[in-house]
């Protein structure tokens, strides 16, 4: 009984309509091991084209780099704001908003169960990129450790910061170019294109102060190796306190969004 | 004592601020600059009451503000003005408590899942209410009986017809036996067949769990086998509360006199005669087959009846209000000019 109840059922209800739609979820996840591979043989090229490293990152350090973010980007990714527009237009929300349990747990649910169909998918293409790339990473004992929740937390703020940047379709219609903006500034900030080292120095001082870094970045450079205990340590912490922040907005952009549904209706 | 209403508006109010232009290209530059903002009163101030158990039907043309009034009532739409009562909890708070004893179903919408079959909608719903495994194996065997949903519930809902549908629709949203259910539309789409076995169930469960329904519905048919009692609104306003038959007899100044004569009496040169007599009492509207149908003032028809089965060789008389559909039209009609 109870939330967990909910969340096994959820999680049924979300496997059986999955397998309805074994071929898209087989596309978006090539999708999502494509864009990776692409900047690792891009990088990879350039790496070998002046004189073997760029910044710091040999071709095999590059292959470690993107294949580790792959990963990290199948558990954080999140189809919310893809969603909550639809939801708001046409209604659906309004049998949501009847029941009596907050929606966020539908959608929680859902993204999990998602990743845990893909998973094995996943794996087998990271196993098959380490044989192709020979990647090289070794990472202390600590800091792989501190990967695991290092991950969680990264889900956790970029869930909280989505799912809230989702909700702005109670107030627009053109969520479609606030979310172009998110995930072009994502798309540099949270080290998806390059390793965020490589980026001029402002970019990665923004990319630190913004919750970017602490979405993609950090648990790979984590368990990369490439942080001390100390930048391990913070970088922890700055991801609780994002956690902490974007669920405090979440709570109180919901409670707005919804007296907007409840003032304007759909 | 008497006993607390179940649903209960008072000087219900709500309004939305609608932005408009004219069409064309000139408009829409226009709009850039200056918007033409509105404000329309959807509801506009109505008050009524349903006691427990009570089955009450809610009309109105399109437009007229029932859907706004129902998600008032159920708690996704915030009134303007007013207030509103729901087995003693304010709807749009949406306290987990009050949730679980009401549901809204929108004919035109669907709360199941639509890639899976609606057995595994029904499982959600048992987590969600946390409702405990008995009830819900009792009530499911209960709906799958009444509803006769057997085959349907394994199939994916995006297989299923409309009324089949609809018929699932009913069941997920009265699984955990809410104690007021708000009905929108439920046999919008339908045809008679299970519009007829949707009106059945639904008295059903009304007589059964002493649940108060509110229901919205063109059909007239659905209005006359479910509701003694119905609230007609128009343009936000209340026109109407009291027992159907009430409508009837408010807004109808007539009633319609059947009368079957003998053989030939209505036909032929007989005819001329009989029309002319008939025609004294009131308007003859058909005459068809040896049966003249007359329009009479109400107040008049037992005396007109009196003496047509006194001066003329009727074989069979019937006396009947118009038809509902007739009556409704012409309060909304009288209500426009």
């Amino acid at each position: 009984m109870g939330l967990g109840d909910v969340y096994r059922q959820q999680f049924r209800t979300t496997l059986a309509s999955f397998i309805q739609y074994r071929a898209s979820i087989f596309i978006w996840t090539i999708d999502r091991i494509l864009e990776p591979l692409i900047y690792l043989v891009v990088w990879s090229a350039v790496a070998r084209a002046t004189g073997g490293s760029v910044g710091g990152f040999d071709t095999a350090q590059f292959a470690a780099y993107f294949i580790v973010l792959m990963l990290v980007t199948q558990v954080t990714y999140t189809w919310v704001m893809f969603e909550y527009e639809y939801k708001i237009r046409h209604g659906s929300l309004s049998f949501a908003l009847l029941r009596p349990i907050h929606p966020i747990h539908t959608d929680l649910v859902d993204n999990v169960s998602s990743k845990l169909i893909t998973l094995p998918l996943m794996l087998a293409a990271a196993a098959v990129l380490v044989v192709l790339f020979r990647p090289v990473f070794s990472p202390p004992p600590w800091a792989a450790a501190l990967f695991v929740p290092a991950l969680l937390l990264a889900f956790g703020v970029k869930f909280a910061v989505e799912w809230t940047l989702s909700l702005s379709a109670f107030w627009t219609t053109r969520v479609g170019a606030i979310n172009q903006g998110y995930f072009v500034a994502a798309l540099f900030l949270s080290g998806q294109m390059a390793p965020l080292s490589l980026l001029p120095h402002p970019l990665q001082v923004a990319a630190a102060i913004l919750p970017f870094r602490w979405m993609i970045s950090f648990p790979v450079e984590l368990l990369l190796g490439r942080l001390s205990p100390g930048q391990a340590m913070t970088g922890l912490a700055a991801q609780a306190a994002w956690l902490a922040l974007a669920l405090l907005l979440l709570r109180t952009v919901w409670r707005a969004g919804v007296r907007v549904y409840a003032a304007v209706g759909a | 004592m008497e006993h607390p209403a179940a649903v209960r508006a008072t000087e219900l109010r709500k309004s939305f601020i609608v932005t408009e232009r004219e069409s064309g290209v000139g408009a829409a530059l226009a709009s850039l600059v200056r918007r033409r903002r509105e404000e329309v009163a959807a509801v506009d101030g109505i008050s009524f009451a349903l006691q427990p158990g009570e089955i009450v039907g809610f009309l109105g043309p399109n437009g007229a503000g029932k859907t706004t009034t129902l998600k008032m009532l159920s708690g996704l739409l915030h009134p303007t003005g007013g207030e509103v009562s729901v087995l003693s909890h304010v709807p749009w708070k949406r306290e987990k408590a009050f949730l679980r004893q009401i549901t809204l179903v929108m004919g035109q919408r669907s709360q199941l899942v639509w890639d899976i079959p609606a057995a595994d909608s029904f499982e959600l719903n048992r987590a969600i209410y946390r409702i405990p495994a008995s009830d819900f194996k009792s009530t499911v065997q209960e709906l799958t009986d009444l509803l006769e949903l057997g085959p349907l519930l394994r199939k994916p809902v995006r297989n299923l017809s409309l009324g089949e549908r609809m018929k699932c629709e009913l069941a997920a949203a009265l699984l955990h036996r809410p104690r007021v259910v708000f009905l929108d539309e439920p046999t919008i789409g339908l045809d008679v067949t299970m519009q007829r076995r949707v009106r059945g169930f639904i008295a059903q469960y009304n007589q059964r769990l002493g649940a108060t329904v509110l229901l919205t519905s063109h059909s007239m048919a659905d209005v006359e086998a479910l509701c003694r009692r119905v609230i007609v609104i128009h343009h936000g306003k209340l026109l109407f509360d009291g027992e159907l038959a009430a409508l009837v007899g408010k807004f109808t100044a007539h009633k319609t006199i059947a009368v079957k004569l003998e053989d030939g009496e209505a036909d032929g040169v007989l005819a001329e005669r009989v029309l002319a007599y008939l025609g004294q009492y009131g308007d003859v509207i058909s005459r068809e087959e040896g049966v003249v149908t007359l329009r009479v003032p109400r107040e008049e028809t037992a005396r007109v009846t009196g003496r047509i089965l006194a001066d003329l060789p009727v074989i069979d008389l019937t006396v009947e209000d118009p038809p509902i559909e007739e009556v409704i039209e012409r309060v909304f009609a009288a209500e426009s000019s």
